[in-house]
């Protein structure tokens, strides 16, 4: 087994590489375009009542869809590769960062809104000094599940020609390849245990106070 | 002590919450000079906390108008009005991602002070309220106690030199012992600074020693407004009265507990 991982390596080095870069980028792309779309979305449903409703709604239903059947279904309007790949990782990531800005915001004390107000904070002041930083520590949770549940559903993209490290995987399985299984699965789960601790270390630098409570 | 100046003046104010079919301030009508120590003293739910927070216009009269130094408040933008009033509350209210020395900067550096102008102002504000700047200032609020918070929080409000300074039950968390030293120091503090300063309080021993004047409100309504003096001598209605008495009553447990 050990030999034939390094044969794979000696003689793939190059489309190993390749794969892992496909797979960083799709993850990476995706989470950022699902903060872009779930942190303005998890604010607006806390600004306006009626909406959080629809909001919440509208992705908690399209995440119970399973992400093989979105990218299956995506298809026939998007066509293949790396589009519905990552439209389909974009809409299982939205939710959990959507919900815990709905929370973090939430979660604020009223006192501490008021104090902001009472030392003469403009309303957009409140919201940026005070709000969003105290909602951060919430949010930051849910772009770490995002994260971990993007790189993890990216191997999927391979099945509609996206790339990255689910070829392997895929390739593994077809031919009955336990060292490309191994390999693919292992890159995955290294990938995945080293973007959460890239997050943990950037979370500690822009909220040092959390490390002062303890 | 008290010029000819009025500070703040509360002209037939009426406040009505919705869902309440009473008025949480019923037609006050107060004047307050400028340099006064006021304490408003009465129970929870009598509307002090309501006719405090009408002054920064957290809250909106129904009725009424009040002025500052001659101006209707509601004729300027309550942001202005805000940052020329020092607020202080009892949860204390620091930003717990700021440190120190960056919370009693807050409104500085909204008003885009000079860094040096801030600095200064930071390590003199702290000294003012007894916690040394270079031991404090870039501690975060949760490695402080209650009551170092609070002397912060009153740093803080301080910060751009307010003429007049809100307190809501400032101490009202804070142990017996440490809200003595507290109310001492805001005393010393009152008296070298000349601003009018409106405190919130249910305990009529603070009330009466903080004062220069107290006003006693109930239900809505001023039943006394007077020197801690006049209003022991002359209790004008049954409410004060019971108010005194309740206070003797437990001086007497003590000064029986010593016989």
């Amino acid at each position: 087994m050990l030999q034939l991982t390094m044969a794979y390596f000696q003689n793939n080095m190059e489309s190993f590489l390749l794969a892992v870069r496909q797979h960083m980028w799709i993850s990476l792309l995706s989470l950022l375009a699902a903060c872009v779309i779930g942190i303005p979305c998890g604010y607006a449903a806390t600004r306006y009542a009626r909406g959080e409703k629809w909001i919440t709604g509208f992705f908690q239903i399209l995440r119970i869809i399973p992400s093989l059947a979105v990218l299956i279904l995506l298809i026939p309007i998007m066509g293949t590769g790396i589009k519905p790949a990552m439209t389909a990782l974009v809409l299982l990531a939205v939710p959990p960062i959507l919900m815990n800005t709905v929370v973090g915001l939430k979660e604020v004390p009223d006192f501490m809104l008021e104090t902001a107000r009472g030392i003469g904070m403009t309303e957009r002041q409140v919201l940026w000094k005070v709000k969003f930083p105290l909602a951060l520590p919430m949010i930051f949770t849910g772009v770490k599940t995002a994260m971990v549940e993007i790189i993890a559903s990216a191997t999927l993209a391979a099945k509609i020609g996206a790339g990255g490290l689910g070829g392997l995987i895929f390739t593994g399985l077809g031919l009955n390849r336990t060292d490309l299984l191994l390999i693919g699965g292992i890159s995955v789960a290294v990938l995945s245990l080293t973007a959460a601790l890239l997050l943990d270390v950037l979370s500690g630098l822009i909220m040092r106070y959390k490390k002062a409570e303890k | 002590m008290t010029s000819a100046n009025p500070a703040i003046i509360f002209q037939n104010v009426c406040k009505k919450f919705e869902n309440s079919r009473t008025n949480a301030v019923d037609h006050v009508d107060v004047t307050i000079q400028e340099g006064e120590f006021i304490t408003i003293l009465g129970s929870s739910g009598c509307g002090k906390t309501t006719l405090l927070k009408m002054v920064n216009r957290l809250y909106e009269p129904d009725e009424g108008k009040i002025l500052l130094f001659g101006e209707d408040i509601s004729t300027v933008d309550a942001v202005k009005v805000r940052r020329r009033i020092g607020y202080v509350i009892q949860q204390v209210g620091l930003f717990p991602h700021m440190t120190i020395g960056e919370n009693v900067a807050v409104v500085p550096k909204l008003l885009k002070w000079k860094k040096e102008k801030i600095d200064a102002r930071v390590k003199e504000l702290l000294t003012l309220v007894g916690l040394e700047p270079e031991e404090y200032e870039n501690r975060y609020p949760s490695q402080l106690s209650g009551g170092q918070q609070q002397r912060v929080g009153l740093a803080r409000a301080l910060a751009i030199d307010p003429k007049i300074m809100l307190l809501d039950e400032p101490f009202g968390a804070i142990d017996a012992i440490n809200r003595l030293n507290l109310q001492d120091e805001l005393l010393r503090i009152h008296g070298g600074l000349g601003k009018t300063f409106l405190f919130v309080t249910h305990d009529i021993h603070e009330a009466f020693k903080m004062g220069d004047r107290v006003i006693i409100m109930n239900e809505g309504e001023i039943c006394q407004f007077d020197t801690p003096r006049h209003i022991a001598a002359h209790p004008a209605n049954d409410f004060v009265e019971m108010l005194i008495r309740s206070a003797r009553e437990q001086e007497q447990i003590f000064f029986d507990a010593c016989q």
